[in-house]
């Protein structure tokens, strides 16, 4: 008894955990790690990453999977760059959300009414984004962005980087749907039990188009955070993103196979990745080994969280 | 040639008088992932040894995003000075005005970025390059025939310089015909599949240029496959020691070297001299291309 609620609090806060002895050991190791500057450059490097991680947390507690997260950044990042360069910020942005959102609804559209996997449908159209996005740069860079455009990947307010208040702004939203209404509800419960979802009335197909919707939203508006940060949209942008985002949602203590999972985690799971980057860059660990390490820690997290479960 | 000459003079000399003391380089590489940076990694390296520097070194895995990231660490970690090798011309540029803004002098090699205060720039020209291998190859035409070229990573700065370079300078002469170009991603194993259809394509084909070495090996492995090596010649591009050694084996004409060790000593032996207060006088270092034949 006392055993199963030691694994419960595990598998609950263990992402805590593991984020803090993270933490200890770069401070210890490198003096100029736990300082506010770093820490805020951290955090804005882990905002690209949390947006898409936010929009698959919906995705993967509905059960499905979205691999085109990455391209769908690049497409509405290049789309968003296009329209601004007639000189209309705004409407540059809109555009560049719209584009990811309609992307993502596609992706539900052909998961649900033609009943293709998620990995297949969303495999499908991370080809189709990323070879759009080649098609509608030429492969080039799309440059000379609007000056004003600068302040969503560069601003401050009052000395903290826009992306970051943007980042716990969506957090908050992305929160409360999940937790307190009705949708967020469905979500899980679509996720946990479709049939026993749909047995209850739940249009359990709108719930699935609406995740992949938000999905592409968020991906959209990485796109833009990230064409602002470069300034400039690249044709190459989020190559392997998708990974990163799963990753994070993984981390974070989401069950792959849907129907729980907390946003919190993965917010936190986006920082730790964030950390895991800055710390061993502070560190001057060989990139090869880098890549070794983060890998290491995926797995540890992973059969930590594991070992929690029944 | 001159001015390198009295930089290495000058470094000797500094190097072994004035400055003691422990500077740190940052060096920011696209992709290690690439025999061409890793040279010019090794060459940095060896330098750094040779005037006692600390190197710091970051793989970008051609991800800009990542890379103004690995700046931005850079930054935090307070290096003396930044040696750059930008995944892209208009990415980085605001990486490089952190940099200014924090006060830490950066050179930029291999790739130029679009903006911001570079202390230098030490490159090959890819165009040029480009010319190089175009006028190598229409001379041995003898201003006639059909050519085909194989690209590089669509939108990859090289790949596009490399291209500009070739096409422009064939464009000239009537007797070119420029028959296919598709995109092999600067990958060896796609060069081969890639030119396998080409092959099926084209009936005639006198020359083939590959923008860069590992796609002309790949070219060649299907040419060879195809028996059709009589009938055509392949020029690369880099002089990767594999390329150096078809070319001696004559299964490939030609490659442009470019020399990237030569750039990784230059980088770090000018961010000493920038460091401490040298003032250079230039803004730009070329490094040298070579034609290398059998």
């Amino acid at each position: 008894m006392k055993n199963s609620r030691l694994q419960d609090i595990i598998r609950q806060y263990g992402i805590l955990i593991g984020l803090a002895g993270l933490m200890i050991v770069f401070s210890v190791l490198s003096e100029r790690f736990f300082t506010i500057s770093n820490m805020l450059i951290v955090l804005r490097q882990t905002s690209i990453v949390a947006f898409l991680a936010f929009g698959m947390t919906f995705v993967i507690i509905g059960a499905g999977i979205d691999l085109s997260v990455g391209s769908v950044l690049a497409f509405s990042g290049a789309v968003g760059a296009g329209v601004m360069q007639g000189g209309n910020v705004f409407l540059g942005i809109l555009a560049g959300l719209a584009m990811g959102a309609v992307l993502g609804f596609f992706s539900g559209l052909v998961i649900t009414k033609l009943r293709i996997p998620a990995f297949i449908a969303t495999l499908a159209m991370m080809a189709i984004a990323r070879g759009g996005t080649l098609v509608y740069t030429d492969g080039r860079p799309i440059t000379g962005l609007p000056s004003t455009f600068a302040f969503l990947g560069r601003g401050y307010i009052s000395r903290i980087p826009f992306p970051i208040i943007l980042m716990m702004t969506v957090f908050f939203i992305a929160y409360i749907i999940l937790k307190l209404t009705r949708f967020g509800r469905y979500v899980y419960a679509t996720g946990g039990n479709i049939n026993a979802a749909r047995a209850s009335g739940i249009k359990v197909q709108n719930i699935i188009i609406a995740n992949f919707t938000i999905s592409g939203l968020l991906s959209g508006l990485s796109g833009i955070i990230l064409a602002s940060r470069l300034n400039s949209a690249q044709p190459t942008a989020g190559l392997g993103y998708e990974l990163d985002a799963i990753a994070a949602v993984v981390l974070g203590g989401t069950n792959l196979f849907g129907g729980e999972g907390e946003l919190w985690g993965t917010l936190v799971g986006a920082f730790i990745m964030g950390i895991l980057n800055n710390g061993l860059n502070m560190l001057n660990v060989s990139s090869f080994y880098q890549q070794v390490v983060k890998g290491i820690v995926i797995l540890i997290a992973v059969t930590v969280a594991q070992s929690g479960k029944k | 040639m001159k001015k390198l000459l009295l930089a290495l003079l000058m470094v000797a000399i500094l190097g072994f008088s004035a400055f003691a003391g422990n500077m740190t380089v940052g060096l920011s590489v696209s992709t290690l992932n690439n025999p061409f940076f890793v040279i010019l990694r090794d060459g940095a390296i060896e330098q750094s040894k040779i005037l006692e520097v600390e190197l710091v070194v970051m793989d970008a895995q051609n991800d800009p995003a990542k890379q103004v990231s690995d700046i931005e660490d850079l930054i935090q970690q307070k290096v003396d000075v930044i040696l750059l090798n930008p995944t892209d011309a208009d990415a980085l540029v605001p990486a490089v005005e952190e940099a200014n803004i924090a006060g830490i002098p950066l050179l930029t090699i291999d790739r130029s970025v679009s903006g911001g205060d570079v202390a230098l720039h030490i490159a090959s020209d890819n165009v040029k390059g480009g010319e190089m291998a175009a006028a190598y190859t229409v001379e041995q035409l003898g201003e006639k025939g059909v050519v085909v070229e194989l690209e590089g990573i669509t939108g990859a700065s090289a790949a596009r310089e490399r291209g500009e370079g070739f096409d422009t300078y064939i464009a000239k002469f009537s007797g070119i015909k420029l028959a296919a170009k598709q995109t092999a991603d600067f990958d060896r194993a796609k060069g081969m599949s890639v030119m396998e259809n080409i092959l099926q394509a084209q009936p005639k084909i006198d020359a083939i240029f590959a923008q860069n070495d590992e796609m002309a090996l790949g070219a060649i492995q299907a040419i060879k496959a195809a028996n059709r090596q009589g009938e055509m010649f392949v020029v690369g591009f880099d002089a990767v020691p594999d390329a150096l050694d078809a070319v001696k084996a004559g299964d490939m004409k030609a490659t442009v070297a470019q020399q990237p060790w030569m750039m990784g000593v230059l980088g770090v032996m000018n961010g000493y001299l920038v460091v401490n207060g040298v003032e250079l006088g230039v803004e730009f270092i070329p490094v040298p291309l070579k034609l290398i034949l059998e």
